[in-house]
């Protein structure tokens, strides 16, 4: 049923988007948790229209299919004289839209840490920065573990829109493999087996980071 | 006791009327193959259509310019349309006496050899295989692949697509071996459909897309900033395909043909569909 002949005889294909993926995936995890803490920030920022600016980024980025952000940064820029390829326009799309959930989960964390600490901190005579600094995000943090980690595997999966606009990545060469070779079931099966290769391991690693941080809590 | 009583007669109820229907299926089918065969040795459509009043061609329902389907007034308009008007007009002296019947690039020879329709007007390519099970006409159209360019490229055959050159292309297509064959040094994007194939090519992903030309006259309607080069670079010559054996029809439409090329008429239809005059 599995033909392996399929995964030997594409085997460069399947390295390519594989190590495309993984590029992709890497750069729009380290891009969207920058660009999201930011926007948490603002959201719960003391100013009112810092708080409005952060809301609107992720209300209106987190409500709009994944596949139209990245339309737009590929099809949509080049009106602007900005003409991106489908790698970056994916990775791009990609980053932005993932950023927008990780604002909400970093911010529902520092929202759950009580009240009564910060009031503490205060009191205690620490600055605000000085109190989200060191006593509020080391909180926070150990909170916002697992849904975070939740976001890195959607956002490795959802890597797979880029297929769509010639993003070379993973799904790309698979949809191209399984054209040539007709041999559908198993094209993607190995897909799916290196999808998980990302996946599997950044699970046991937020796993991990979740036992550690529990424990030195 | 007594229900299963009812079931029984409920069963042979059932069973009389399965056996009704496989009787009435029977007959029917043996009246159609009579019909077809009855007026004499290989019919030609010329008498039966005539006879009839009507004359039934199979065309797309779905293919811009050859055959399409206007949703809003359920009209079908194309190319291959007008010329089945043409063969109507021709024969029967009056268009309303044709019968458009969809066709689908699996359904058509079968339906042709039911005696579903009368021809084959279809985008259909003419094959040595298909040649076994029908008779082609002449050609009516040279479809081939081109290259679609935005006015004004440097490129101007498939020549010019060499290294460095971004080819815009659909997943599957054979039209994408092709141009792999014929241009091995350049750099192909595949895209899921010609919609968003026409898209990359407009914001500048790649300098040329390639596919059948009988698409790209579609494209190039649509806008009118990118042109066709080169010619076509593949033969893929579309014929009417007419039931085996049926010559008189064959050779009806091939006069017809010969008469509308000579009279204009085919080279008006040509620019008025595709946007340009055909290629001598």
């Amino acid at each position: 049923m599995l033909d392996v002949s399929v995964l030997i005889g594409n085997w460069d294909r399947y390295m390519t988007g594989f190590g495309n993926t993984l590029a992709i995936s890497v750069l729009a995890l380290i891009g969207s948790f920058v660009i999201g803490t930011l926007f948490a920030v603002l959201r719960i920022a003391p100013n009112r229209l810092l708080n409005i600016i952060g809301a609107a980024y992720v209300e209106f980025v987190r409500n709009i299919p994944l596949i139209l952000i990245v339309f737009l940064f590929y099809n949509g820029l080049p009106a602007l004289h900005l003409n991106l390829n489908g790698f970056v326009a994916g990775t791009l799309g990609l980053t932005v839209y993932t950023s927008a959930f990780i604002a909400e989960a970093i911010r529902a964390g520092i929202l759950s840490v009580p009240q009564g600490q910060t009031e503490a901190a205060r009191s205690a005579g620490l600055t605000y920065v000085q109190t989200m600094r060191h006593i509020i995000l080391p909180q926070a943090m150990r909170i916002v573990i697992p849904p975070l980690g939740n976001q890195f595997l959607n956002l490795i999966k959802n890597s797979s829109v880029l297929g769509v606009i010639a993003g070379l990545d993973l799904m790309y060469y698979g949809d191209l493999i399984n054209l040539d070779t007709f041999k559908t079931f198993s094209v993607y099966i190995f897909v799916g087996m290196f999808y998980l290769i990302l996946t599997i391991p950044m699970s046991f690693a937020v796993n991990a980071l979740e036992r550690r941080m529990a424990r030195s809590g | 006791m007594r229900k299963m009583y009812r079931n029984k007669w409920f069963l042979s109820g059932m069973i009389l009327m399965l056996a009704a229907f496989a009787v009435a299926g029977c007959g029917g089918r043996e009246a159609g193959n009579e019909n077809q065969s009855g007026t004499g040795k290989a019919a030609s459509t010329v008498e039966t259509a005539k006879e009839r009043g009507k004359l039934v061609i199979g065309v797309k329902f779905d293919t811009n310019l050859f055959g399409l389907k206007d949703p809003a007034s359920g009209e079908v308009k194309g190319f291959d349309i007008d010329i089945a008007k043409a063969i109507a007009t021709k024969l029967l002296g009056d268009e309303s006496k044709l019968e458009l019947k969809e066709v689908t690039s699996k359904t058509r020879i079968p339906m042709l050899q039911n005696g579903d329709i009368d021809a084959i007007i279809a985008t259909m390519t003419v094959t040595e295989e298909r040649k076994q099970q029908v008779d082609f006409t002449e050609v009516y159209f040279n479809a081939g692949q081109s290259l679609l360019v935005k006015k004004g490229s440097p490129i101007r055959s498939i020549d010019d697509v060499k290294k460095g050159v971004k080819v815009v292309a659909v997943k599957g297509s054979t039209s994408t071996k092709n141009v792999r064959e014929k241009a091995p040094d350049a750099e192909v994007l595949e895209f899921e459909n010609y919609q968003d194939a026409f898209t990359a090519l407009k914001s500048g992903k790649g300098e040329v897309l390639t596919t059948d030309n009988s698409i790209l006259f579609g494209m190039m309607k649509q806008d009118p900033n990118f042109e066709m080069v080169g010619g076509n670079f593949t033969d893929e010559p579309y014929g009417i395909a007419v039931r085996k054996g049926d010559t008189e029809f064959a050779s009806f439409i091939n006069n017809l043909l010969k008469e509308m090329k000579e009279n204009g008429e085919y080279d008006k239809l040509y620019e008025q569909w595709m946007g340009e005059k055909p290629s001598k």
